[in-house]
């Protein structure tokens, strides 16, 4: 791997930033410009990265989203607030459920309400069990990044256990839409928690699985290890969060460290796994120590379940007082906050939402500089994006 | 070995219409076969689903369904591409699939052709494919069907290597380039005298087959050494482009190869179409030798697909220092270990 200076990325940044365009001929005297996206198999959505590659090698790239830019934070403007939640649970698609809670905790923060303890442990339930939808996918769609089929079915298969779970309390699927100001639409369903409990038992066995099939394959191991390391300086200040974060070992999980009221998670006994490698290995082998733990904190959050309602008094047509808040909490794909301001009205005034993906996927160029194309796709299944968690 | 001694008495030309025919069904008999068994169904049970299950009984016929539609599918040429390259590239690595089969026999009688130096023969014209390959990823005129066939002509050419020094040692041992001769030294070769099952060459060239199994996983480029395809990087490598009938060219010269080096690879180590027990010269084993050969040539490809629906896929450097510095020397310890073997004996 020849050493490219920060002087020629620089240079070849200026001489091709303006080549944003299909190009269909072969320059073969400075390399080969080369679109991954928006439509390829490895992008899962409509990312797009320019790559100027010398042979295999990617001399200098860049990451060009916004091909799915749905303007939500315009949206929110001419909602109101329960309306919201709806729109938002599109942001991270395969995690609807954690996209509502940090809105609906800053519009609680604002109207100065708290959510019943019982109410507080059912979201956290739901806010793990979003992130178990999320990250069982990644792990088995690791495995088709790299070229293993078979994972992805094992995914796939022990996901709807878990959506089935979510389905039977809120009525969906994909998109709960459950999350209300001041508590949840509905309680548990009966003979919800022992079906709940099974299911964690069966998504510890997918991770038992993943981990003979691909962690344990030596293949696996060549391809992640080394490749892509993001050092914790570089990760902090490029504002990466979650996994990504946590695998170049910085300890921070705002889960433990937030001190956020609305959610649970001081309650149980969990662990926050860091690695100190930073490398694509490390952040998906956090990412499988992560869905273990959130078993286990939905398998005690469902045993120490508190009784009583599961609303506050909340009034029946919401206006939120004027002023400002900012909630982020610790979602699947990262750190998620939402900056709310209300002017008293019954819709926000203007939203501005921090979605994980886009500060994560910000590092991409800075990663790709002298990799393999190979590696391209290895460093972007390890960081782990959701095109809607970028886009919005 | 060099005269026919068929049943009954055929004219030349009708020799060579049986053979002609015969190749065909030779090709596309197994190649079918290996669809249906692995990929629809083998596949489908190891990631917990049923596969294809309703075109005939248990989804038998879904091939058949596969092919028409492919047939039926608009062919198309890209703008930039230069046609006549392009249409010409699938036929050729199809080609080199049937000429793989020519020389290897089913039975004492029932082969398609009997060379002296058929497993040169077998190592050459296997490789002809890559030349289609680097036709098909140049002539698409797209950059991931460039990149692809750039990738497939650097791992075939280093794979080719270790799979023909993995043989020397079989030819070594039986004396011959012959492919019937091979099959007559395992079955009539014994270990330290036990001459029961003859001596298939898996068992003193174990190391061979190994690295026979390993070249011919990346010759047919399936995974975990899928790098000219890829899916997930270079969307579908040199094939990106092609589309109805000549898919299907790709698609059947794929599974015909795995057949294809799964037949050498019985004839070579496994002892071929002979049954132990029973005589070479038989004339029943013109009917019984396709069939155990099939089984075998099943047997070896099972080995192939398993892997190939359970590993990721290696980076194109780290294939080819697998094939370097791990397969080659070994492959020639190999080879001087059964030289001095043999001379010792």
């Amino acid at each position: 791997m020849t050493a490219i200076t920060e002087r020629q990325q620089l240079l070849y940044a200026e001489r091709t930033a303006a080549e944003v365009r299909v190009n269909v001929e072969l320059e073969t005297d400075e390399g080969m410009t080369l679109n991954i996206g928006p439509q390829h198999p490895a992008t899962h959505g409509t990312l797009r990265i320019i790559a100027k590659l010398d042979g295999e090698q990617v001399v200098w790239a860049d990451v060009a989203p916004g091909y799915m830019h749905r303007g939500y934070e315009k949206l929110t403007e001419v909602r109101t607030y329960p309306q919201v939640t709806t729109l938002v649970n599109r942001i991270d698609w395969l995690g609807s459920f954690a996209n509502e809670v940090p809105f609906i905790l800053a519009a609680e923060e604002l109207m100065e309400i708290e959510a019943p303890p019982r109410a507080r442990h059912i979201r956290t339930i739901l806010f793990e069990m979003a992130r178990l939808a999320n990250i069982v996918l990644f792990l088995g769609d690791l495995g088709v990044q790299l070229g293993a089929v078979t994972p992805a079915f094992f995914a796939f298969r022990d996901r709807e256990h878990v959506l089935d779970q979510i389905e039977a309390v809120t009525g969906g699927r994909f998109h709960p839409n459950f999350d209300r100001i001041g508590g949840l639409k509905d309680d548990l369903p009966k003979g919800w928690i022992a079906d709940t409990k099974a299911v964690m038992v069966r998504i510890r066995g997918f991770c038992d699985e993943i981990e003979a099939l691909l962690f344990g394959n030596e293949i696996f191991e060549t391809r992640t290890r080394g490749v892509g390391v993001i050092p914790a300086s570089v990760a902090l200040s490029y504002g990466l969060s979650g996994a990504n974060l946590r695998a170049s070992g910085v300890d921070w999980d705002l889960r433990r460290d937030g001190g956020i009221a609305g959610l649970a998670h001081g309650d149980v006994d969990w662990r926050v796994w860091t690695h100190p490698d930073g490398d694509s290995f490390a952040r998906c082998w956090v990412r499988l120590q992560e869905t273990r733990e959130a078993t286990k904190i939905i398998d005690q959050l469902c045993d120490g379940l508190p009784g009583g309602p599961i609303m506050a008094k909340v009034p029946r047509i919401i206006k939120v007082p004027a002023g400002e808040a900012y909630v982020e909490t610790e979602n699947p794909l990262g750190a998620m906050g939402y900056y709310v301001v209300s002017k008293g009205d019954v819709g926000p005034f203007r939203v501005k939402i921090r979605s994980a993906s886009f500060s994560n996927v910000s590092v991409v160029p800075w990663l790709l500089r002298g990799v393999y194309v190979p590696d391209i796709i290895t460093i972007l299944a390890s960081l782990y994006f959701i095109l809607g968690d970028i886009d919005r | 070995m060099t005269a026919l001694t068929t049943a009954v008495e055929l004219s030349y030309w009708q020799q060579t219409l049986l053979r002609t025919v015969g190749v065909l069904a030779a090709v596309l008999l197994p190649a079918g076969t290996l669809v249906y068994v692995f990929l629809f169904k083998m596949m489908s049970f190891m990631q917990s689903r049923l596969g294809p299950m309703e075109a005939g009984p248990y989804g038998s016929m879904q091939l058949l369904a596969e092919v028409g539609k492919w047939i039926q599918k608009e062919d198309i040429v890209p703008w930039r591409a230069d046609r006549k390259l392009f249409a010409l590239a699938p036929y050729i690595i199809v080609l080199s699939v049937f000429m793989t089969y020519v020389v290897v026999p089913f039975g004492p009688d029932a082969w398609f052709a009997n060379l002296d130096v058929g497993v040169f023969f077998v190592l050459a014209v296997s490789s002809v494919s890559v030349l289609g390959i680097l036709i098909a990823g140049w002539a698409s005129a797209n950059k991931y069907s460039l990149l692809g066939g750039l990738r497939a002509a650097g791992q075939l050419i280093a794979y080719e290597l270790p799979m023909v020094l993995a043989v020397v040692g079989v030819v070594i041992q039986a004396g011959t380039l012959n492919m019937q001769g091979i099959v007559a030294a395992q079955h009539e070769g014994e270990i330290f005298g036990l001459g029961v099952i003859g001596n298939p060459f898996i068992i003193t060239q174990a190391i061979g087959f190994f690295i026979f199994l390993i070249a011919m996983q990346a010759e047919l480029t399936q995974a975990p050494f899928d790098m000219p395809i890829a899916e997930s990087e270079l969307v579908s490598g040199y094939m990106t482009e092609y589309s109805g009938m000549r898919f299907l060219l790709f698609f059947i010269a794929e599974f015909a190869g795995a057949g294809a080096f799964a037949a050498v690879a019985a004839t070579l180590f496994l002892g071929g179409w002979a049954l132990p027990g029973v005589d070479l010269d038989a004339d029943v084993m013109n009917v019984l030798g396709p069939i155990v050969l099939l089984v075998k040539i099943l047997v070896v490809s099972f080995l192939v697909f398993w892997v190939r629906f359970t590993y990721p896929r290696f980076r194109e450097d780290q294939l080819q220092q697998l094939a370097w510095k791990v397969l080659i020397p070994l492959s020639l310890v190999n080879i001087l270990a059964t030289m001095v073997l043999k001379v010792a004996f």
